[in-house]
């Protein structure tokens, strides 16, 4: 056995994932043994070179595709700030009538440079990723057109993460644009911000005033930070090994051969996907916000409890936040703070009023944010189809709110009554359902006829125990699920009324502390879903 | 400073801007209101608002409004 296969780990070889023997008691053991034994000022090197030695187990000669990434961003970003300079000087020895001429001149200059810089990260990124996609689109289109023409599908590698450390680049690069950062001249400085490896693979996406500074200023390692990251990784752990692979049977029986089954099993598997995603996505980020705080460092948040959001648009604040907040910055704003759609939003204003008016133009830069937030899951029509659905949900909520709350008004409906709120919540939770069995479906087409078959052969008599053991699930899986789901809502319902358990945690005596942690270790050893009979899902995020 | 408050008022009545200091933090300004505040604004008084800008801080009152309209006025 190699090493490379050793520390991808058993069933995992060829993925990455955080939940592997070797991880967590090979590499991170290694990290942290290596970070702790050196002097103060290397180990912020540690942790660079763990994170390049990260990279290159799981992904080969392709780092060589993230030091480029990374030498590219510095040179753009020292360049973007050279013309910065060059601007204020220009400006303090000019006369105050010639001082906005030269400040848009060099912001033109500012703006090609940030232009060309991006589109060669994201160039890359929709050459490797999307390629073939596309020029199997092109394919198609010539054929139907009648024309012979055939163009050759390109194979390109995919480095993991590339949609991950590109979009992190971009935002970069955006900020040293817009002078809300100063570029960082020190090389290593940036390339640890660009690949720290617990978040490469699967994010959250960072911004560089969020992460770059800690990273570099670390410390050594502290007990409390040792047993709050480790506390965090468990927890992570058991979402993912006694949740999201105990489901995998079922949902990978029925979203394979969907055309076995009845509304009532597609709508369960649904259900199970949707639930499987969020315990393997956010069980992920536990285990990297975990591994940070070992090392000292606070990640953003991804997720914040997204199954209690009251609509579509408070869901994408709560879930893969990050994500979220990168379109928002540097798609939605750059897009409605557009010269044209600025005189949109103001002719629209004064025809169709206060409401309308700005939506219009919103609702353009909306379509472009979820265009993109498909597209970035995945070369595929059913991704896009994804996005578009939920632009369309939160275009509707935009464009309903004004009647909704007069219905409310007339009807006498507090908004804030708890069974009002529970209605909101739960269609929030059924239109994500929906959503997800398209995200997860064998392309749109199935999707599609998933979809039919769950509302016109809906009956709850398939729902029996005979057709679900045939799906490699029984009661006792079901019953380990419930319980397990039933202890994250209970930690999730605290978190949501400002009460950090893990910090109430450490205030406890120390058996208590510990008895928890041992406690979680053998909740995972004996309910997790591993050895003969299970196939652990793969890390989901990180193929996109 | 007047025109600013017309400005306001014109996009979201109701609200007593001169006393007002949480218009962004207390949700009285939405989203879309923030939309059209900016695109009047940069018209009305000959500047550009730029991302960095676009914080809270600059829009919770009209005295904040008002401060950055003359700095950004100034810096121009």
């Amino acid at each position: 056995m190699t090493l490379s296969s050793l520390l991808l780990g058993g069933s995992y070889v060829g993925m990455t994932s955080f939940f592997t023997v070797a991880f967590l008691m090979v590499f991170l053991p290694a990290c942290i043994l290596l970070y702790t034994l050196m002097p103060g000022r290397a180990k912020k090197y540690v942790l660079l070179g763990a994170s390049y030695g990260f990279y290159w187990l799981i992904s080969g000669k392709l780092v060589v595709c993230l030091f480029l990434s990374t030498l590219s961003v510095h040179y753009f970003g020292l360049w973007l700030d050279r013309i910065h300079r060059q601007r204020d000087e220009a400006v303090r020895a000019a006369e105050k009538p010639e001082r906005k001429a030269i400040k848009h001149a060099y912001l033109l200059r500012s703006r090609y440079v940030l232009l060309f810089a991006a589109l060669l990260h994201i160039g890359t990124l929709l050459t490797l990723k999307y390629g073939s996609f596309f020029i199997r689109n092109v394919n198609f289109l010539l054929e139907h057109m009648g024309l012979s023409l055939h163009l050759a599908i390109p194979k390109y590698l995919l480095p993991i993460g590339i949609s991950f450390f590109t979009m992190q680049a971009v935002s970069y690069l955006f900020d040293v644009y817009r002078e809300t950062i100063k570029p960082d001249e020190n090389l290593f400085r940036l390339g640890l911000f660009m690949s720290f490896f617990p978040q490469i693979v699967e994010g959250p996406i960072c911004r560089y005033s969020q992460t770059a500074e800690q990273l570099w200023n670390v410390k050594g390692i502290t007990f409390s930070n040792l047993t709050l990251g480790l506390q965090r990784i468990l927890f992570g752990m058991m979402k993912k090994l006694v949740v999201a692979d105990r489901l995998n049977p079922l949902v990978e029986t029925v979203f394979t051969g969907y055309q076995h089954y009845q509304g009532g099993i597609i709508a369960l598997s649904a259900v199970c996907y949707t639930v499987q995603l969020y315990m393997d996505f956010s069980g992920s980020m536990d285990a990297v916000m975990g591994t940070a705080q070992i090392f000292g460092i606070t990640m953003p948040e991804n997720f914040a409890r997204p199954f209690f959001s009251k609509t579509i648009s408070e869901f994408w604040k709560r879930w893969h936040i990050t994500l979220g907040a990168w379109f928002k910055d540097y798609i939605f704003y750059p897009v409605t703070m557009s010269k044209p759609m600025k005189n949109l939003t103001s002719a629209a204003r004064k025809k169709i009023g206060n409401h309308f008016g700005p939506l219009l133009a919103g609702s353009v830069a909306l379509f472009c944010v979820w265009f993109c937030n498909g597209l970035w899951h995945g070369a595929a029509w059913s991704y896009i189809f994804y996005g578009m659905y939920h632009f369309t949900l939160i275009l509707a909520g935009n464009v309903i709110a004004p009647c909704v709350q007069w219905t409310n008004k007339k009807l006498h409906i507090n908004p804030e009554w708890f069974g009002y709120r529970l209605f909101q919540i739960l269609r929030s939770c059924i239109l994500v359902v929906i959503g997800e069995l398209f995200f997860r479906a064998e392309g749109l087409r199935n999707g599609l006829a998933m979809f039919r078959r769950m509302v016109t052969d809906f009956r709850f008599s398939s729902l029996n125990q005979e057709l679900l053991d045939g799906l490699g699930v029984d009661t006792q899986d079901f019953i380990i699920v419930g319980i397990t789901l039933l202890i994250v809502l209970l930690i999730s319902i605290l978190n949501e009324k400002g009460i950090q358990v893990r910090a109430a945690l450490q205030k406890r005596h120390v058996v208590v502390r510990w008895a928890v942690l041992y406690g979680l270790i053998l909740y995972i050893v004996i309910f997790g879903a591993y050895g003969p009979g299970y196939i652990p899902v793969d890390p989901i995020y990180a193929n996109f | 400073m007047d025109k600013l408050i017309e400005i306001l008022e014109d996009i979201q009545p109701d609200i007593d801007y001169s006393t007002c200091e949480d218009l962004i933090d207390g949700h009285r300004l939405d989203s879309l209101s923030i939309l059209s505040l900016i695109a009047e604004l940069e018209d009305e008084f000959d500047i550009t608002i730029p991302a960095v800008e676009i914080i809270p801080a600059n829009f919770n009152s009209a005295k904040a409004m008002w401060s950055m309209i003359g700095r950004l006025q100034e810096e121009d």
